[in-house]
């Protein structure tokens, strides 16, 4: 359906170094009930495209919504325009890039498509799940919702290349909030860390349908716990607090624009510099991070990134020590470092930049039960909720919705508000147990904020749960 | 513009049926984006983008819809018919909606902004290049239209549209020591722009100074405008809606139903007769010029939506489905701007905070990072810049107990943000002298 917008491209491409298109069309339909109410079904029709020009060492690209050959033509002079007007001021001679000629697909995996069931069912399954969170008077306010995206994008150079992909996304999230006077707690379904790609099959490998009871039952828990005691103590997190430890002092430190400097004056720079790569010990013996856009089900999987390039498995820290850093073309070229496959936009309305992808904590040896067994005096905390870490991405404080004392090898009480705070360059050298292949949890985020102008893209962390030596925890006022 | 979107709104009308009522927004901007990096261009380009947003409503049954416009009216008709007809099949299969509610008495109106922006950036973009020469400048400047529109079967039509820019950049001396500045507006101005980059280029003399790293403690602080402006910013997620209030889990629910107050010299309105976002929103309604959210360090009255008002029977005050405030108007206090070093004496000039998160949402407390040009200052003088530092302190604390003081002049600071597109959100914040300000790793 598309071939009337490439037919357009390729009759108005500019004679220049290099000319490419990127059309990106995204459906999504987000489906909610809260407090046993359907909230209004929203839809979205998204399509556009961005043309980018890269000639005489200078670069430039221009987004449009009119997809005829007179708006992708106006759309070429803008980019071409812009292209000439930085040449010779550019960060970097565009001309030397070697961006491919790309050529192939990806398409997401899907068991049980998302029309499989009727809106209606859709509906009355969300409502079944509100009234099984709705357990108690002190439940104030309950939701459940599926927010599904299916977005078709085709890359195109004027040269020949082509890359259609198809992906399809299912976030779906459960909350209760329990109150009691000016006390108030929540417990979700870790966060939106199940968004995933697939379809509805996403719900039944998730748990989806036996969450709700248990995340009911640990808000009201939540409302007469005590706060988490304070002190110098181990820490074991589970997979969905893990996932936003290593999103944001692991990967974030790790993108080769940052240590660049293209984001200086917005979501900041990087303690990590070009010369720690090959060398630089980021954590224990057991720290094992792979860039992995190759895991089918994975939220930020694909075959080929918005620059074209294929994208493959590659390890960023091997047995502790930084091997390689996250940077496309553009940065690889800048820096003459080795990156991957990650230069990606939101939309069309947005240019490629380094982000993350799909970025892994691998398994190691131990069990739950092993890791619990080996703290003497500790905390397990679950399910982030609070997070921040300084412009270099090395001070970090992090807070989790749930928190289990962990006294003399066992699971003892509630605590809320659990919070930790450390220093990335040496928080993932007390890294002193991770957990087994069975403890893995798929997961990630819809919500990565980078970049100028402002993007927000998908990420995807699979991790197990991990033991921490010696972490700095504290609790509530 | 105009004229397009309203012909798009008649279209919407003809195809109707008698019993269905609509409601539609209209957003659109043309948008220069140039970003820097070690003064040279990083990436430059034109986004153009126009969006429809339909609900279509027939009895107490709606269903919402977007679609993105292509500028051209032919392909338009076609592609919001087709929205229209989608959502017209969703209707059997939806529930009535309890909490629907929608303007019905038509006000119609009109916001014209005078482009006074050049033809094209290209001269701009070499003047910021030209003040970066010698220094290494890091930044976004973004420029162009921006045009709202709401409509509705009524017969109801409102417009807006401005042509601003907002250049927001950092000169930086190494590491993480740097200045920065914004420089935002309708007309840009070589001569102020100049004054700019004279003050960021003075401050940057005094980055080169041995920078000092302090222990974790309690410590006396002033908070320019623009790291001010964090808090409030971080406040507005959350803290007025009256959704959140009403479910408890508003992060101020200690100032608002219980003994919790703020400083009586704090004052707080979601001003939107001073600002520069739209007066209108999603359902029709249109807001009022002021909402006064805390009086005096008391809390005062929710942002209400549309939706909020009829689940909770309580009259709407126009507020987006989100109920965060877009024009923010934090009252100003006594301290004049030039004696706030001589009241800190000793202690931590913050001009920029940074990733602010509650670490405790009952108790309304938060943490953030100190960022870009943060100062040592003792006896009433700088005397170090000051590596970063974590903070982590209770609302009530600092904007409570411990605040001494609010400058006499505020900052008016037009957001640069451009998530999805480029913000029309403003603050005027003054300055904040505290004491006792947590500082934690």
């Amino acid at each position: 359906m598309y071939e009337h917008v490439v037919d357009n491209f390729r009759s108005i491409a500019p004679r220049v170094e290099f000319c490419s298109l990127r059309l990106v069309h995204a459906r999504s339909e987000y489906v909610s009930v809260r407090q046993n109410i359907l909230q209004p079904v929203s839809s979205s029709e998204d399509m556009g495209a961005m043309v980018t020009v890269i000639d005489k060492s200078g670069m430039g690209y221009a987004g449009t919504s009119d997809l005829t050959a007179a708006g992708l033509r106006r759309a070429a002079e803008h980019a071409g325009s812009w292209a000439h007007s930085s040449a010779g001021r550019s960060v970097v001679n565009f001309s030397t890039v070697p961006f491919p000629r790309p050529a192939g697909e990806y398409a997401s995996p899907v068991q049980k498509v998302w029309n499989s069931l009727s809106l209606a069912e859709k509906i009355d399954m969300l409502r079944a799940e509100n009234v099984r969170l709705k357990t108690d008077d002190r439940i104030v306010d309950w939701d459940a919702s599926l927010w599904y995206t299916e977005s078709d994008t085709v890359f195109v150079t004027a040269d020949g290349g082509r890359v259609d992909q198809r992906f399809r996304y299912l976030v779906p999230m459960l909350s209760a909030t329990a109150n009691a006077g000016t006390e108030t707690q929540s417990r979700t379904f870790a966060g939106r860390g199940y968004c995933r790609q697939g379809g509805l099959e996403i719900l039944d490998h998730s748990g989806f349908f036996t969450a709700a009871p248990r995340i009911a039952d640990e808000a009201l828990q939540l409302l007469l716990a005590p706060n988490c005691p304070s002190g110098i103590q181990d820490v074991l997190l589970a997979p969905d607090q893990m996932i936003l430890q290593i999103h944001e002092s692991i990967g974030h430190p790790l993108e080769l624009d940052r240590i660049l400097g293209d984001e200086r004056n917005y979501a900041g720079t990087s303690f990590v510099t070009p010369d720690m790569f090959g060398s630089y010990r980021y954590g224990s013996d057991l720290l094992n991070i792979t860039f992995d856009p190759t895991r089918a089900e994975e939220f930020a999987s694909y075959g080929f990134d918005d620059d074209g390039q294929p994208a493959r498995r590659e390890h960023l820290v091997r047995d502790g020590i930084l091997v390689r850093g996250l940077g496309g073309m553009t940065s690889q070229a800048r820096t003459g470092l080795s990156g991957v496959a990650n230069a990606r936009a939101t939309s069309w309305n947005r240019p490629p930049i380094d982000r993350m992808a799909n970025l892994n904590l691998e398994p190691g040896t131990a069990s739950f039960a092993d890791m619990v067994a080996a703290i003497e005096n500790g905390v397990y905390m679950q399910t982030n909720c609070s997070w921040s870490i300084d412009d270099s991405r090395n001070k970090f404080q992090f807070g989790c919705e749930w928190g289990r004392r962990i006294e003399n090898g066992k699971l003892t009480t509630v605590v809320k508000n659990p919070n930790y705070r450390g220093v990335s360059a040496t928080f993932w050298r007390s890294l002193k147990m991770v957990g087994g292949p069975e403890t893995v949890e798929v997961l990630g985020s819809p919500y990565c904020g980078k970049g100028e102008p402002n993007q927000v893209i998908r990420v995807g962390h699979a991790s197990p749960p991990c033991l921490f030596a010696d972490v700095e925890v504290f609790g509530g006022e | 513009m105009q004229e397009y979107f309203f012909h798009i709104a008649d279209h919407l009308s003809s195809l109707l049926h008698a019993d269905e009522i609509y409601t539609c927004s209209f957003s659109a901007e043309d948008s220069d984006f140039v970003r820097f990096n070690r003064s040279s261009v990083r990436q430059a380009g034109t986004v153009s983008q126009r969006y429809l947003e339909l609900d279509l409503i027939k009895g107490r049954r709606h269903s919402e819809g977007t679609v993105s416009l292509s500028g051209d009216a032919d392909v338009d008709r076609t592609r919001v018919a087709q929205l229209l007809a989608a959502s017209r099949e969703k209707l059997p299969y939806l529930p009535e909606d309890p909490h629907l509610l929608y303007a019905t008495e038509v006000r119609s109106s009109e916001h014209h902004g005078k482009n006074q922006l050049p033809e094209d950036s290209a001269a701009i973009v070499a003047s910021i290049l030209e003040a970066g020469r010698g220094h290494d400048l890091v930044g976004i400047y973004a420029a162009g239209g921006i045009h709202n529109g709401f409509a509705n079967s009524f017969g109801q039509r409102n417009w807006f549209s401005s042509y601003s820019y907002n250049f927001d950049w950092s000169f930086f001396l190494q590491g993480d020591k740097a200045v920065k500045t914004g420089y935002a507006g309708f007309v840009w101005n070589p001569a102020e722009f100049a004054r700019k980059v004279e003050v960021a280029r003075e401050e940057l003399t005094v980055l080169a100074r041995p920078p000092r790293t302090i222990s974790p403690g309690r410590y006396r602080v002033y908070l320019a405008p623009t790291a001010l402006v964090e808090i409030i910013g971080l406040l507005s997620w959350g803290g007025f809606g009256l959704k959140d209030h009403r479910t408890k889990q508003t992060t101020l629910l200690k100032m608002a139903e219980g003994n919790a107050r703020l400083h009586p010299m704090l004052s707080l309105t979601e001003n939107t007769r001073d600002g520069v976002a739209p007066n209108f929103q999603d359902a029709g309604f249109l807001k009022p010029d002021q909402v006064l959210l805390i009086d005096h360090g008391e809390f005062r009255n929710c942002l209400v939506s549309p939706r909020s008002a009829q689940e909770y029977a309580v009259p709407t005050n126009g507020a987006g489905d989100s109920e965060m405030p877009e024009s923010i108007d934090l009252a100003a206090g006594t301290v004049a701007s030039q004696d706030v070093l001589r009241q800190l004496d000793t202690g931590i000039y913050i001009n920029n905070l940074w990733y602010l998160n509650y670490s405790d949402r009952p108790a309304c407390r938060i943490t953030g990072m100190t960022r870009f040009a943060t100062f040592w200052v003792e006896r009433g003088e700088i005397h170090a810049p000051l590596n970063v530092m974590r903070f982590d302190e209770t609302l009530y604390r600092m904007l409570g107990e411990n605040l001494e003081g609010l400058t006499s002049e505020r900052d008016f600071i037009l957001d640069s943000g451009t998530y999805g597109s480029r913000s029309t959100s403003s603050s005027r914040v003054p300055g904040a002298l505290v004491k006792d300000f947590t500082f934690t790793l």
